[in-house]
């Protein structure tokens, strides 16, 4: 088979296609978003009729691949770390029910917050869940492991996690293809009542669950993907997970690594391979991109025995991703620098487009707060969130996706009135609009303004769940049509739009904003293709 | 042979395109890559990088170590010293001196281009003018590529094929603007270094 250049978001989806794939479901996420957007691309997966649609939230998409699942199908439902937060309650659910068609959750951690709120670490959800966890270190094994995932899923009756971080998501290298496997045919699993979690049957799904853990750690044990290198110096012994491993070996010159290494990149740990290591070393050092859930594991409690180094004892940052230079400094290596950055150099924060519909409402807004007072914009995830920094210091909190109406709910139970509320339009159908229904049973003396682009701006321009349906489906929540307005946010309309927003602080019930504009960025793109067409 | 990159730049400026070109030559060469981009938020106007390694033996970190980056190819002049830590003794920095300016405290050029200066091996390069009279004032990333070309151990013809495949789908017209472009930094460096 061929040799591609691929993003390991790329490689992923390449893995799991030419693994069997009958489905894939997401919501956009950095760095998540390029694997669904690959797939969609993706000319093979066409031929081969491979379901693959953006979901509403990660929690629908968690769902659906469950329900693929369960047809017998292979699935695949992709998210960053946060978005499992979303998804918690079915993934969770999903290791009890167990699987009948592989299923494979693929999770995109982001150490250091490049594009992030957090940097938690999925590896957690994982072991919470009881279900193997497979990391890969390189692009060429987030193919093989998309490709493998879904029989050891099968085999083991569950779910499994594929963990991955944001440098190896959007880091690109030669990967080699296997063969084409075949989609399963649709079947139903064996037991009818294996998916029905009421109580009872529940109880004896979990004690399934807990009677397969040795199987996982069979699996862990005598998977190449955990690999173990003698070494001389075995004054210190290396446990190097997933991408870690790579920042280790290049810290040594023609690959002449003197620790004995275990490179460790499915779990649960390999019991065995772990306890042989920590036998033949006098003390150990962990290295893992994210939280220290390894060291943890090994350290216990009461820290008994030989020293173990990592991000717990500071050896390592307790924060952000690795890199090779900390990890060297680790092994007490000096690091080698540069040139200190010329003071003159000065920070560039992203910032909203030139242009963008958004600056247009912050305008308007500020201005009608100066009569207020700052305070009081509650907002959450998207390009709209970027008015929290200069020019505007518009916006006052951004805590996850639809926490913006709620919020602003809680602050006006509080006393702090008007508040309002700032929501894009991807992120209202991924978890707002239940919130406004709370606003509307309570008629709250909020003012929501649904900034309305057409489209899941910040990943890049995914299609968003209710374009062109934003008024409607307000008005079927209960929104009083009298507060439920349509504006559009342009230089031309400032006066006016400053005049509406003004009157829906004023008054002391629930109102609903939308204004309307193209995403510039999606606009230039669609009048290219337009233009393009046309010649 | 190893050659460690860091493309710097800010979201918009095409640095993944010239990124793309390079990789597809090292690729047609039988070379090892890695490459890590910067996607999602930090792409709205704030400042990118990205880190390209080629090497004819396996690579092992994503990420270039401090100290040890042989060329920062900049198409924008501050951009270029934000990378200095990384940038090792014999480094090259290949730079375009055409500002963009989307921060209220932005330097002043001639303090940037002092700065550049002090450095004892660089190119500076006024990249939009040349792309202009290449024929296309959008070339001036791939005039930057040109510009850093003699030092990235890659036939300079193979990078022509990279151009030729990059924007093969967007017609003839297009490769040879940028092949004029690709060349036309090629020259000026030969010239000014």
């Amino acid at each position: 088979m061929e040799k591609l250049l691929l993003l390991g978001d790329e490689a992923i989806a390449q893995g799991a296609i030419d693994g069997g794939l009958s489905g894939i479901y997401a919501y956009p996420g950095t760095p998540s978003t390029e694997i669904m957007e690959f797939v969609q691309g993706s000319k093979q997966a066409e031929e081969l009729n491979i379901h693959r649609t953006w979901s509403a939230n990660e929690k629908t998409a968690m769902e659906a691949a469950l329900g693929m699942s369960y047809a017998g199908k292979r699935s695949m439902v992709c998210f960053k770390h946060v978005g499992l937060n979303v998804a918690a309650d079915a993934f969770v659910n999903a290791s009890i029910t167990g699987v009948n068609g592989g299923l494979i959750v693929v999770s995109a951690d982001d150490p250091s917050m490049h594009s992030s709120q957090n940097e938690q670490d999925s590896r957690f959800y994982a072991k919470f869940s009881l279900i193997p966890i497979l990391e890969p270190s390189n692009q060429q094994e987030a193919y093989e492991m998309a490709y493998y995932g879904f029989e050891l899923s099968e085999k083991l009756n569950v779910p499994v996690m594929l963990r991955i971080t944001t440098r190896l998501a959007h880091s690109r290298a030669g990967v080699q293809r296997s063969q084409v496997k075949k989609q399963n045919q649709l079947h139903l699993p064996s037991d009818p009542r294996q998916f029905v979690l009421l109580p009872s049957i529940a109880r004896k799904n979990y004690k399934k669950l807990l009677g397969m853990q040795p199987a996982m750690d069979v699996e862990s044990e005598k998977s190449t993907f955990n690999t173990f290198v003698d070494g001389t110096d075995k004054k210190l012994g290396v446990i190097a997970a997933g991408l870690a491993y790579n920042y280790l070996m290049e810290n040594y010159v023609n690959g002449k690594n003197p620790h004995p290494t275990l490179k460790l990149c499915q779990y649960p740990l390999p019991h065995k391979q772990v306890a042989d290591l920590y036998n033949l070393c006098d003390s150990l050092l962990i290295l893992e991109d994210g939280a220290p859930v390894i060291e943890e594991m090994l350290k216990g409690f009461l820290n008994l025995g030989k020293p173990i180094h990592g991000r717990l004892d500071g050896t390592l940052p307790r924060d952000g991703e690795l890199n090779p230079n900390i990890v060297a400094k680790a092994l007490g290596m000096t690091i080698q620098e540069g040139q200190d950055i010329p003071d003159i150099v000065k920070n560039r924060p992203p910032s909203l487009c030139q242009g963008c519909g958004h600056r247009d409402v912050f305008e308007d807004l500020n201005e009608v707060l100066k009569a207020y007072g700052t305070g009081r914009v509650f907002s959450d995830i998207g390009c709209y969130t970027l008015a929290a920094l200069p020019p505007f210091n518009s916006v006052n909190s951004c805590v996850d996706m639809g926490a913006s109406i709620t919020m602003a709910i809680g602050a006006a139970d509080a006393g702090l009135i008007p508040a309002v509320s700032v929501i894009g339009d991807s992120t209202f159908t991924h978890s707002g609009m239940t919130g406004l229904l709370d606003a509307v049973n309570k008629n709250s003396p909020i003012t929501v303004i649904i900034s309305d682009n057409s489209t899941t701006g910040m990943t890049g321009g995914q299609t968003s769940a209710a374009t062109g349906r934003l008024f409607e489906i307000c008005q079927g929540i209960g929104v009083h049509p009298d507060h439920l307005k349509i504006i559009t946010p342009l230089k031309k309309n400032h006066e006016e739009n400053v005049r509406i927003i003004r009157e829906e602080l004023e008054y002391k019930g629930l109102s609903v904003l939308i204004p309307q504009r193209e995403c510039i960025q999606t606009f230039a793109r669609r009048k290219k293709a337009d233009k393009n067409e046309s010649n | 042979m190893k050659n460690d990159i860091i493309l710097a730049g800010v979201g918009g400026q095409g640095i993944l395109s010239i990124a793309a070109a390079i990789g597809l030559a090292a690729v047609k060469n039988n070379l090892h890559i890695k490459q890590s981009e910067v996607h999602g938020m930090s792409q709205r106007g704030g400042d990118v990088q990205s880190h390209l390694r080629i090497s004819d033996k396996p690579i092992a970190s994503d990420l270039i170590p401090k100290g040890k980056t042989d060329l920062i190819l900049s198409v924008e002049p501050m951009e270029g010293l934000r990378y200095l830590p990384f940038l090792s003794k014999d480094g090259w920095l290949v730079t375009n001196i055409t500002p963009f300016n989307n921060i209220p405290d932005y330097p002043g050029l001639d303090d940037i281009l002092k700065q550049i200066k002090l450095l004892p091996n660089h190119i500076a390069i006024d990249a939009d003018a040349i792309a202009k009279q290449a024929g296309s004032s959008r070339s001036s990333n791939i005039v930057m590529l040109g510009a850093a070309s003699p030092f990235i151990d890659i036939p300079f013809e193979r990078l022509e094929d990279g151009i030729r495949q990059l924007f093969g789908k967007k017609g003839e017209e297009l490769v040879n603007t940028n092949l004029k472009a690709l060349k036309a930094g090629r020259d000026f460096t030969e010239k000014n270094r």
